[in-house]
């Protein structure tokens, strides 16, 4: 047993009055006044902010894609080129046979004359006369989810009855669209590193400024024989406040933002850039899990900040020994 | 319980400021470490505390080689080191009642267990109306007081004190010197740096003499 837990006492006032034993309040040994804490939670603040948009662009980005390569992989569509000396209905009808009696199919339609005519319209306008032209005529297949189609038998098959048709099954586009939202989660990878970095980097800053502003404290504390562990404890319970609070207010933002984005989205409707980005992403509102992620990011973005900043108070300690 | 051999302290590539000190500072003793400014009474008691280490030679401190200890030897071995500084060190967000109680904060001790104890220790060395100032309205004596009650309060194995008595009047002066004899007398081996002649002439004690970087004992 130590001397210090004898509770024998150092001086004898038996004879004075002593001060009634009250329970104090015993300031900080850190005060929190003596940490830059409001740059801090701003700097947490924005980047978490900035994190939550880039994660949650991407959850939408990377949903809609997925629904995209679900609807298109779903679908066949072949394409029959009117030829000379070849009946253009015979060789629909016939094409459509051909595909329908594909096992893995679960429907079939053919598109007729006028209705391609009227895909055209966008680009050669109504009015026009198409019976001169030589339009082909398209036929979308429906596929069985979950069906893998043996592409090279069914172009076979197809082209047996209409020599003239092709067979595609979008495989381009799916890759195009694969890469596309890869790209698009690499770029939200790569930005969310960024911002962690960022964060770090102004943690680290922030803690070696509190660190140099409370030299005196840290020495008498190293006098007193404090260890570096409870040294650390005693700012790093700052930091971590600091760190939840800059976290709830820019994951927050974030989420409130996603949370109305249907009403801001409508505030642009009928504008080109409303209507691209409504084509592209449908609405701007996130899943439950979704804010699940954002939620979980933010707690992340304030363990990062204890975690650097707890990561500084030992270099700089070390430096001070 | 510290022992000095042939040690040696420069500061950098300066010259060497302490020469080939070899002496026993034994478990319950009393000595004054004196000499003329500059003469390095400071810097050895920072070798005492650990805050420097020796350029050469062996300190030994409570059977421990100080060269070989790691940061958390260095902090659980000063929880038996008591020191007074000549700047008091106190800090400034703290009342006076928890500066002198921060030892015991730092041990983790629960703040009903020490409290009376530190209420006591404020009333001897004349600071019971204080304890709930900030030091900043502390008077030099005040601070100085607060600072020697900080260093005892946990009753070191150990108490190192540099000027211990320059900020006070003769008075308090003797009281504070009765207040380190008495920790003397309950076990803590004490070393007063100090150049006043007539406190050591108060107590008769075995004397630490720096002269020119060497250390001369009288018994």
């Amino acid at each position: 047993m130590s001397r210090a837990d004898e509770h024998v006492p150092l001086v004898d006032l038996a004879g004075e009055r002593l001060l009634p034993a009250r329970a104090r309040n015993l300031s900080p040994i850190v005060p929190r006044a003596s940490i830059a804490g409001r740059a801090l939670v701003a700097v947490v603040a924005i980047m978490t902010f900035l994190a939550s948009i880039t994660t949650g662009v991407v959850l939408l980005v990377s949903s809609s894609a997925a629904e995209w390569q679900s609807e298109v992989a779903s679908e066949l569509t072949i394409q029959v080129r009117p030829q000379a000396g070849r009946d253009l209905e015979t060789d629909v009808a016939a094409a459509s046979g051909a595909i329908r009696a594909q096992s893995g199919i679960v429907d079939v339609k053919a598109f007729t004359k006028e209705e391609s005519a009227k895909l055209l319209e966008p680009w050669l306008g109504s009015g026009l006369s198409f019976d001169d032209l030589p339009v082909p005529r398209v036929i979308v297949a429906r596929v069985q989810p979950g069906t893998a189609l043996n592409m090279a038998e069914l172009r076979k098959r197809v082209n047996q009855v209409a020599p003239n048709a092709s067979v595609d099954d979008h495989r381009a586009w799916i890759e195009r669209m694969r890469s596309m939202s890869g790209a698009t989660l690499l770029a939200g990878v790569g930005i969310l590193i960024l911002v962690i970095a960022a964060t770090i980097i102004s943690v680290s800053f922030a803690t070696r400024g509190a660190m140099a502003a409370n030299h005196p404290i840290v020495e008498v504390l190293h006098f007193v024989g404090a260890g570096d562990r409870y040294i650390a404890d005693r700012f790093f319970r700052h930091f971590l406040l600091l760190g939840l609070e800059g976290g709830v207010i820019g994951g927050g933002i974030a989420m409130l933002g996603f949370g109305f984005s249907e009403s801001i989205a409508s505030w642009f409707s009928g504008t080109p850039i409303g209507d691209q980005f409504a084509a592209l992403l449908g609405t701007f509102s996130l899943r439950l899990s979704g804010y699940l992620v954002l939620a979980v990011q933010a707690l992340m973005i304030a363990a990062i900040t204890a975690w650097a900043s707890r990561r500084t108070l030992f270099a700089t300690l070390d430096d001070m020994d | 319980m510290v022992r000095f051999e042939n040690v040696g302290l420069r500061y950098g590539l300066g010259p060497e400021i302490l020469r080939d000190l070899n002496f026993l500072i034994p478990a319950h003793s009393f000595q004054f470490l004196t000499g003329p400014s500059g003469a390095g009474k400071t810097s050895l008691l920072k070798l005492l505390f650990i805050s420097l280490r020796p350029t050469r030679g062996l300190v030994n401190l409570f059977g421990q080689d100080v060269s070989l200890l790691s940061k958390d030897d260095v902090a659980n071995l000063r929880k038996r080191i008591g020191i007074v500084l000549q700047d008091f060190r106190l800090l400034d967000h703290m009342t006076t009642y928890e500066n002198v109680a921060l030892p015991f904060r730092v041990m983790g001790r629960e703040e009903a267990s020490y409290r009376k104890e530190v209420i006591d220790l404020l009333k001897w060395v004349g600071l019971g109306e204080r304890m709930d100032s900030l030091p900043p309205i502390l008077s030099g004596g005040e601070k100085q007081r607060a600072a020697i009650a900080r260093a005892v309060i946990s009753r070191p194995q150990l108490l190192l004190a540099d000027e211990p008595t320059g900020n006070v009047d003769p008075t308090l002066g003797r009281r504070l010197l009765r207040l380190f004899i008495e920790l003397n007398k309950s076990g803590t081996a004490v070393v007063i740096a100090t150049h006043d002649v007539t406190l050591m002439d108060q107590y008769d004690a075995r004397r630490l003499v720096l002269h020119q970087g060497r250390l001369h004992i009288y018994e």
